[in-house]
Order: structure tokens, then sequence, then C-alpha cells
């Protein structure tokens, strides 16, 4: 199919998804929480329209809110996560863990200082009292190592067989401070891509514990705060040079990366070569057929920087420890709007489509 | 990782690149057998590195893509029935049947899981003895060892409680029935380097000289198939149509006897009907008398079950070469990845998906310098 491949005018790139023809489900299924397409598609179609306002229509991680009256110049930043996470304890965390820097992660990458979070538990009858008390100690600590206070919080218990043990929803609540704009819109052609550390480590620490699909590996989850390392970086470059922080969670960074590119209208073109990732994943990855760039990552952000002050934030980043590992991995451009398009190790190119919904081991 | 990284040494591969266009000098179109090798070719861009001269026609080698649309039906028939734990390697969820597929059979409280051994399956019916546990048994020569001894181990504990839906297909005789084709375009065949694995190559000199047509043994990684591309074409260069192994790491003439052993005593050739294509004689397994206790199919009863393919989808023609997926009326219009009609444009290693996918790196080829300034 090589060069002899004639023009077919009847595609619109804009449009393509990864063939996974699951589109008119009637009810809710795994996938519609993958992070991928399936997930895009359910806030566009059922929240946006029923909620929508400006703060929820940027879709950022958190939601940007002016302060009016004295305070006029502050902002806050706000947001919610829900952390279903099996098994509840897993190499490098637990789901307390998840929940506190999950949502310290989310204000973060809107430049906020997280100050304060809820916490919502469901428990399910029969959670052993002492793994309650051993995920809340987690938490407590996960709390002040990223200097956040638990301010709120609700328990509801549900019957035996109607939940996995424990579900934790935290909101947080940070504060922007004045001339810091940070937002999925606004990457611009010329802007180079960095990203904090190594991808995949969390998605397949997770993996290798799961039923039915475990498998020995010496993979740790990545699961840590990351307002440290955004503090670190902003603080070494001018205003408004870093333009876009996203963590690549559920999706991995080939759904952020793709989120950015849609809503800044440009396209990203990476260098695969320059991606890192550590060993035992990408062996994980090559054993189930599974892309890095699609595997959830709990530790990391992908900032896109202004390139005029690129080395400076690589250089803080790697000074910090959350981001020892941290590289330049591509650049934004205005070719191919909207797309995320990757150099291959041989030095072709490849579209990098996100995931229609769960990662799925190959068989071939 | 070790045995990886240098199969995909980019200034190796320009070298075979560019030692394969000095060679040749006319026209020929290469089939790659193999999914996990279209797989390949698509993931690493390998077909941007060839000679306009040098066609590469994604052959029917993915299981997803061929297992048929009325075994994914029974598959669905049993995985909806109260009791079954229904196991199935992971990319089988996404194939939608006639009116459902796994995943919707999971979300209406169907207890379908996701196995990566066919023994993980058997591990399921040990704990679980109140419950049947079915294994979707698909895949090549490949991976049907695994299958067989999940049924083996399965008769020598006496687990009554596990089953399996068995839908293995073979190699030869597909590249037989492409070769018959009276429209087949196929030069080559670039044959599956796993499946050679297990079944050596000792089925494919009579299949070369019969058809005159050369058979290379290739692997997966960018240097394997470039290596294999390379050799294909001096030997229709050359005018040879023989055998050549260029996986010598991983398969050898006789292939791996104990494995093929098992496979002798679990199962028997049948005739196998491959979506998109039709029924081709022989050319899949199905479980012996001496295992027929283990076929879902008789235990769930669902051997009634049937399933017309879109009369629109044109797949076989597009599986044996003999018409480019954009060809089809129906590409890129009825027939999108959004909305299949057809194996082939289900699965990414299928050819209409992966020719669907090339259309937007021809586009962006067209835009031009494309990556001119990621060396940051």
């Amino acid at each position: 199919m090589a060069s002899t491949l004639e023009p077919v005018a009847t595609i619109d790139p804009s449009a393509w998804v990864c063939p996974l023809p699951l589109r008119d489900y009637p009810a809710i299924v795994i996938g519609h929480g993958g992070g991928g397409v399936l997930s895009a598609e359910l806030v566009e179609h059922v929240f946006l329209p029923a909620f929508g306002n400006a703060a929820l229509d940027a879709l950022g991680d958190a939601a940007v809110l002016p302060l009016a009256g004295a305070e006029a110049t502050g902002r806050l930043a706000f947001t919610t996560d829900s952390f279903v996470v099996r098994p509840l304890f897993f190499p490098g965390g637990c789901v307390g863990d998840l929940a506190i820097n999950g949502t310290v992660n989310d204000l973060a990458m809107r430049g906020a200082r997280p100050k304060w979070l809820s916490a919502g538990f469901i428990l399910e009858e029969g959670l052993p009292m002492a793994t309650l008390g051993a995920i809340v100690q987690r938490m407590a600590a996960a709390a002040r190592a990223a200097g956040v206070q638990i301010v709120a919080g609700d328990t509801k218990v549900v019957e035996r067989g109607h939940g996995d043990g424990c579900y934790i929803n935290t909101s947080g609540i940070g504060v922007i401070d004045a001339g810091v704009e940070i937002g999925p819109s606004r990457a611009r052609p010329g802007d180079v891509v960095l990203v904090s550390g190594s991808i995949g480590d969390h998605g397949m620490a997770i993996m290798s514990v799961r039923e039915g699909l475990s498998f020995e590996s010496a993979i740790v989850s990545d699961c840590q705060p990351l307002h440290g390392l955004v503090d670190a970086v902003l603080s070494a470059v001018p205003p408004g040079a870093v333009r876009v922080l996203r963590d690549p969670t559920r999706g991995g960074l080939a759904a952020s990366l793709t989120e950015i590119a849609q809503a800044s209208q440009v396209g990203i073109a990476l260098d695969e070569a320059r991606i890192p990732v550590h060993g035992p994943v990408a062996s994980a990855c090559e054993l189930l057929g599974l892309d890095p760039m699609h595997v959830a990552n709990e530790g990391k952000a992908v900032a896109i920087v202004d390139a005029a002050a690129a080395d400076a934030a690589l250089s803080a980043m790697r000074a910090h420890p959350a981001g020892r590992e941290a590289a330049r991995i591509g650049v934004v451009t205005a070719e191919h709007p909207r797309m995320l398009v990757s150099r291959t190790a041989i030095g072709a190119t490849r579209v990098v489509a996100p995931a229609l919904g769960e990662q799925l081991p190959r068989i071939c | 990782m070790k045995y990886l990284t240098e199969f995909r040494d980019g200034a190796a591969a320009r070298r075979l690149a560019d030692d394969i266009a000095r060679t040749v000098t006319r026209p020929w179109a290469l089939m790659e057998v193999c999914g996990g090798q279209t797989h390949s070719i698509i993931r690493n861009g390998i077909d941007q590195l060839l000679p306009p001269q040098v066609e590469l026609i994604h052959g029917p080698g993915c299981p997803v893509c061929v297992t048929s649309l009325e075994l994914i039906d029974k598959a669905l028939a049993i995985a909806a029935q109260p009791g079954v734990i229904f196991c199935s390697f992971g990319d089988m969820l996404r194939v939608p049947g006639s009116q459902s597929d796994l995943f919707r059979i999971k979300s209406e409280g169907g207890d379908v899981r996701v196995v990566y051994s066919p023994l993980d399956a058997v591990q399921l019916a040990r704990a679980n003895p109140q419950r049947q546990v079915v294994f979707f048994g698909i895949g090549f020569e490949t991976t049907a060892p695994a299958n067989a001894m999940a049924v083996h181990v399965a008769r020598k504990e006496g687990l009554t409680n596990f089953s399996m839906l068995a839908s293995h297909v073979l190699v030869p005789p597909a590249l037989e029935a492409i070769m018959s084709a009276p429209t087949c375009r196929v030069n080559a065949f670039l044959a599956a380097g796993h499946v050679c694995s297990v079944m050596g190559f000792w089925q494919y000199p009579p299949i070369a000289s019969r058809w005159r047509v050369p058979i290379v043994i290739t692997g997966f990684e960018p240097l394997d198939l470039l290596e294999g591309i390379r050799r294909a074409v001096r030997q229709l260069e050359a005018g040879q149509a023989t055998v050549e192994n260029a996986y010598e790491r991983a398969v050898t003439f006789d292939g791996n006897r104990v494995a093929q052993a098992l496979l002798e005593e679990v199962f028997e050739p049948s005739d196998r009907a491959w979506r998109g294509i039709g029924v081709i004689l022989q050319s899949g397994w199905r479980l012996r008398d001496d295992y027929r206790a283990f076929d879902a199919e008789a235990r769930f009863a669902v051997e009634g079950v049937t399933a017309p393919e879109s009369p629109m989808c044109r797949a076989g023609e597009v599986l044996q070469g003999s018409l480019k997926p954009n060809q089809c009326e129906a590409f890129g219009t009825a027939c999108t990845p959004r909305t299949p009609l057809g194996a082939t444009m289900v699965s990414s290693e299928g050819a209409c998906a992966a020719y669907y996918h090339a259309g937007r790196f021809h586009q962006l080829a067209r835009a031009g310098g494309v990556l001119a300034g990621t060396g940051s």
C-alpha cells in the first residue's frame, strides 16, 4: 500500500477514530470510563449540554473561577475526581494516595496552589475496618506531603456486592496567582512539548496485579503530587511561557496531547525515541500488545512551553525530585491541526489516535 | 529491550530499504500474511521506506478479523447465559456480532472476562466449580497449542464445567485459496513468523512450487520485515519461487514438534468459514471426538445460530489483493471504522482499517514536511 495509495477524498481526518465500533451503546459500558473517545463523547453529549457554563466548557483539569469584590484579581481553581481502582492496594500506592494526588495534580495543571480538599467515601458492606484504616492513613500522609487540608467529607455504605470495597471522591480548591494563565487551548505553533518523566508506569503496575492478567514484574505506580514540580517550572520561566499543563492519566499521553491539539487547533509532532519509557513497562506493553502512549500515569505532567523558555523549564523539571527523567519530546506545529503525529524508531511517521475505550491486550 | 531494540535500528532499516530500491526493476505485490506484521508495518511506518514499485497487500492473518459473524453470535449467545463465565482474549471483546458485542453483553450483566492465557480460564473453572467457564478459542496455529493445552488439562483433571468455543484457522489453506482466486495479484508471501515457530515451514515448499510463488518466513520487527521484503524482491527479480527463512532466530524447518503433537491429539482439520471470504475447505481445527465433551457449541446448543454477512462488503476481494480497499463503493462512506460492514474494517490490523488509517498519513504527507521541526 506504500506509495501506490491514491488520495482518498472521502476521509475526514478530524473525524477519524480508532476503529472500534462501539458507538451506539444504549447503556454504559466499561469503555465509557477509559479516558478515550467514549469518555469524551459522554462529556460532550450528556454532561455539557446539561451543565455547560464558561468555567466548565474550558474542559481543563480544573475549573478557573474568578472572585468578585475585594479580591477581584485572585482566581480559584476547583476540581473533582472519583477513584475506583481495583485492587485497592497496588505496587507503589493505594486508592487513598490516588484520591489525594489525583485531585492535587488536577489543580496543579491549571497552575493553582492546592489548598483544600473534600473526601467522600462510598464503602461496601463488609470492608474490613483495618483496610479502611490503612487507606485513610495513606490519605492523611499524602495530604500532608502535598500541603493540603481535608476540610469536608461524607460517608455512605452500600450493600455487599454493590461496590468494590471502597470508592473515594475528592474535590479540591486551589489558588491561582496573578499572571498565571495555563489552559488546554493556549498551545501555539513553535511551542515545545515536555514530559516530566517516564510514561506508562501506573497503568502497567495496575495491570500487573489485576485478576486474569497477572504477571510478575517490578513495575511500581508513579503516583505522586506534581504541584511542587509545577511551582518550580513556573518560577524558572517568564510569565505566560508555560501555555498548557496536563497530567496524562486515563488515556495516557495520546489522549492528553490529542485533547490539547484539538482545544488549541494545532498539530503536535512527537519524536518517539525521545519519550522516556522504563524497560519493564516497555517489555510488558510489548507482551500485551499495548502502546505506552495509551497507558495511564498518575504522577507525570506534559507541558507545552514557549520555545524560548523550554530549556529553562526542562532544567527546572529535572532539578525537582518528581521530574528527574523529564524530556523534550516534540513540538507544536501548524501542520495537521487537531492531530498527534509521531516519528517512529525507523524515521517514518504515524498518526497516534486516542483509544476508544479500555486498553485491551491484543491477541496477535 | 534486548532482541527488540536491535531490530528497530533506523540506520540499518534505511540500508535494507536502499538495497530493496537498488534491486527492484518493476512492480511487485507482496502479501504479509499475519495481522501482527500489518500492525508493525503501520505502527512503524515501514511502507514509507519502500520504493514505489513494492506494494504491500495486507493478508487475512488477523484472527479477530476473520472469525465468522456466526461464531461471534454463538459466543454472544453463550456469554449472555446466566451462570456462565465467558473468557476471551481482550481484543475479541470489541468485535461486533449481528446485534451486539461482548462489551454490551457485559454491561447487561454477562460475566465476560479478559484472560491472557487459556490456562487462566481453566483456573477459573477450578475455582468456580458451580459455574460454567467457556473460553473463546480463536487464533491461528500460534495460539492453538495453548488452547489445546487448556482442553488437555481440563480433560486430565476431569473438569466438567470447562468448555471451549473453538474457531481455529490455518495459514496454508488460506494461502492456497488466495493463490487460486482468478483475480489474485499476489506475487510473493511474507509468511507469518510466529505461526512458523510452532508449525515450522515444511508445509510451504509444495505451495511455493505449485503456484510459482516465493514464500519468505518473516518476523515482526522493522528489520525483520524489511529483510523479508528484500529477500522476496530478490527472488522475484531472479525469477525464483522458493521457501526462505528470514526469521531464523525463532523458526526452524520442523517447528515445535511437541506442540504439533499436542495439536494433533486435540484437534482435527475441518472446513471453516472466514469472515469476509467464505468457507475454505479444511482450513480450521475443531476438537476431536475424544475431546468433544469440551465443545461449547454442543454444550450450549448454539449450533443452529447462523448470521449472514453484509452483501455490500467486498472484504474477500480485498483480502485476496484483487481490490484495493478504497476502490470498494462502501469504503469511507457506508463502511468506516465507526460503522464497519466487514471484518477488515473492524480491527486496527484489518486491511480496510489500515488503509483508512494510511489515508491520513498520505493527507499529512501532502501537507509537506510534517516532522521537519521535531528535531528539538
